[in-house]
């Protein structure tokens, strides 16, 4: 689950990492009175998507608007939000069709002698967190990874022990800190470290990570990732979610405990297994067609789920047909046929339906398919199924 | 010969008594398993279906000989059951469970990563299956067939598509490993390459990877280095879309890159028959079995 900006930073500030002063504006009056609170001759009025590259990203509907700028008086600070509240940003994260924004975080400016690069993830290799830094501050960091590699360290961490002192000594030696900046550091990143396990982060990131004239460390960004896995640990998470920045149809499979990426074809999937739902959307293309979606109804799921499945796949107007891709292990395919007639009498099926089944109960599942006297139309294997669906489209 | 486990391996089940724990204890008994027991803590004593239960996994040990489990607790308690497994002697370590906190498995991780007696498979994998002695996990028994090709994979459903395409072309199968979707697993596909090339009835190995990651660049540099045997592999998530991101740092820590185009090159490179499509997994391996010969 990802958070917003302003969230990711009252966070980390109760877990005592520098952040600039920052007020939430939800009005472009809140944004003017933020300004005149935090008192500064400057300050940062900042659009909250979830979406990065806000600072280079424009309004659809004032293009000149940039979607993160500097204010120099109130009465600036108002009239700015006036052009971003409630209008459509679009960045390179968010495609073309950009992200409503409904709040602005205004944040007081600070003295910023250098820009650095931090983010956290769960790395597969080292079997745990690895801090990542880099002198290469406010870049886009997939950017620096290709033509300068040598400027990215990474200091994989124990998440019990957290980043020992040396381990944070030994990066700000590397990124050329000095004077009472290294001892910031230290602080600063094994606090941040610290936050990342607290809260099962699978992601976190500041880009830049300030030093002040003064050696002072200050997130100026935030974009903090928690793992769904853990949120039965987290009761406070739920509060944060912003439900206006996901697909609705992803939602309501998450709700339901699907997993359902929503993609640009027309030809719906419903498949057990991440792999095998991947590997169908390979066939499906490989075969001149193009998936609608991915979507995996695991192995655990009951009618009730899969039924819901149905009815996600349905109501989504771009699907002229539906394949069904199912090799039953945990997933018996009865319980997958059960569903698919309790869809065929609840929601109705007005596009065609290819099935395949193989794997646990798939002689019962085949015996209640062909009883039900439904218009399916079956095949016999993978290929069979992507010709099968791709040929009803051109029909 | 197999690797991992066979007709003498004496499994447990911890979480036997959850519904699909249940049911899949009784379907790898009826495949010919010697499933001798199940753990759920304050329930020992007691039976199920002809299970006896025990309170412990050391207890379970020392009255059944068990030197495997399966795993079928819910993901908030997985990693203790893990833990609890490896200290209890347990040899081989099947974790069904899907789920589980990442971190959670960092811990856990550390504490396998320390040891050699036993060995981690998964979590949030399909088991392990030697066809003909020993299925441990979710597969559907009835597909598979006991012959000489190695099978391992990151995905679960996918393995049964490849296991049943072997089968069909009459390529049975030494053992089967699942190795787990999970950002960290026990058991990586070098260790299992390691395992197939020093297994005598293992002839030929075939490997399913998926894109992120770099374990398939890893494994292919391994093969390139080490395996003999012929290989053959499919990559799946060849055409997902780039659109769905999961941020700067992920994309960057999962090797630079990670794509399905970077994983079948290092494989061709190292001399491993890639499939084109998902449909040709076991021609594939056939293909790779007739290059050496």
């Amino acid at each position: 689950m990802k958070i917003h900006e302003y969230q990711a930073k009252q966070l980390l500030a109760k877990a005592g990492v520098a952040v600039p002063t920052g007020i939430v504006a939800k009005t472009p009056q809140e944004a003017a009175a933020a300004f005149t609170q935090l008192g500064g001759p400057l300050a940062v009025v900042k659009s909250q998507i979830h979406a990065g590259g806000r600072g280079k990203g424009r309004f659809k509907e004032f293009p000149q608007q940039a979607g993160v700028l500097l204010v120099r008086s109130a009465a600036e600070a108002q009239d700015q939000a006036t052009r971003m509240l409630g209008q459509t940003l679009v960045t390179i994260q968010t495609g073309g069709e950009g992200k409503q924004v409904s709040t602005l975080y205004v944040e007081a400016g600070l003295d910023i002698a250098r820009e650095l690069y931090l983010g956290i993830v769960v790395d597969r290799e080292a079997g745990g967190p690895v801090l990542i830094m880099s002198s290469e501050g406010g870049m886009e960091i997939e950017e620096v990874a290709k033509h300068s590699p040598e400027k990215i360290l990474r200091e994989p961490f124990c998440p019990d022990a957290g980043l020992m002192p040396y381990q944070a000594r030994k990066l700000a030696f590397k990124l050329g800190l000095e004077g009472p900046a290294i001892r910031s550091a230290e602080t600063f990143l094994r606090k941040v470290c610290r936050f990342f396990v607290d809260r099962d982060c699978s992601m976190a990131e500041i880009n830049p990570l300030v030093v002040t004239k003064q050696g002072e460390l200050f997130a100026l960004d935030a974009k903090v990732t928690f793992d769904d896995n853990a949120a039965f640990r987290h009761e406070d998470h739920k509060a944060l979610r912003d439900l206006s920045e996901e697909d609705p149809f992803e939602v309501r499979a998450g709700n339901t405990g699907l997993s359902f990426v929503k993609l640009e074809g027309n030809i719906g999937c419903l498949v057990n297994g991440a792999g095998l739902a991947m590997s169908t959307m390979d066939l499906i293309k490989l075969h001149g067609g193009k998936p609608a979606n991915f979507l995996d109804v695991g192995g655990g799921a009951n009618v009730d789920q899969v039924t819901e499945a149905f009815r996600i796949l349905l109501s989504d107007k771009e699907v002229k047909a539906v394949l069904v891709n199912i090799f039953g292990g945990i997933m018996k395919c009865d319980t997958i046929v059960e569903a698919l007639l309790s869809a065929y009498e609840k929601v109705g099926f007005n596009v065609p339906l290819v099935v395949r089944l193989e794997g646990t109960n798939v002689d019962v599942a085949r015996k209640m398919l062909t009883e039900s006297g439904r218009p399916i139309i079956s095949a016999t294997d993978l290929t069979d199924a992507a010709k099968k669906v791709v040929a009803t489209l051109k029909a | 010969m197999s690797i991992l486990i066979n007709r003498d391996t004496r499994v447990i089940c911890q979480g036997i008594t959850g519904k699909s724990g249940l049911f899949h204890s009784q379907k790898c008994r009826e495949y010919g398993t010697q499933m001798v027991g199940g753990v759920t803590p304050g329930k020992g004593g007691t039976s199920v279906d002809n299970f006896p239960i025990f309170n412990t996994v050391e207890e379970a040990v020392q009255k059944t000989g068990a030197n495997a489990t399966m795993i079928f607790v819910p993901p908030p308690f997985a990693g203790d059951a893990i833990l609890e497994a490896l200290d209890a002697g347990i040899e081989v370590i099947i974790a069904i469970t899907e789920g589980t906190p990442v971190l959670d498995m960092a811990r856990v991780g550390k504490r396998i990563a320390a040891q050699t007696k036993c060995r981690l498979i998964g979590p949030n994998c399909p088991g392990v299956i030697t066809p003909g002695e020993c299925k441990i996990g979710i597969m559907p028994g009835y597909i598979h067939m006991p012959g000489p090709i190695g099978l391992m994979s990151r995905s679960g459903t996918l393995t049964y598509e490849a296991v049943w395409q072997l089968s069909n072309l009459k390529l049975g199968q030494s053992t089967c490993v699942g190795l787990g979707g999970d950002p960290i697993v026990g058991t990586s596909f070098i260790d299992t390459l390691r395992m197939f090339q020093d297994d005598p009835k293992t002839e030929a190995i075939l490997m399913m990877g998926e894109i992120g990651g770099n374990a398939e660049e890893q494994a292919a540099a391994f093969i390139k280095q080490y395996v003999t045997k012929p290989v053959a592999a499919f990559i799946a998530g060849r055409t997902a879309p780039e659109g769905k991101r999961m941020g700067h740092a992920g994309a960057i820590i999962s090797g630079g890159a990670g794509t399905a185009a970077d994983k079948v090159a290092a494989l061709e490179a190292a001399g491993v028959v890639v499939a084109e499509s998902p449909a040709d997994m076991g021609t594939a391996m056939q293909r790779a079995i007739a290059k050496r010969k």
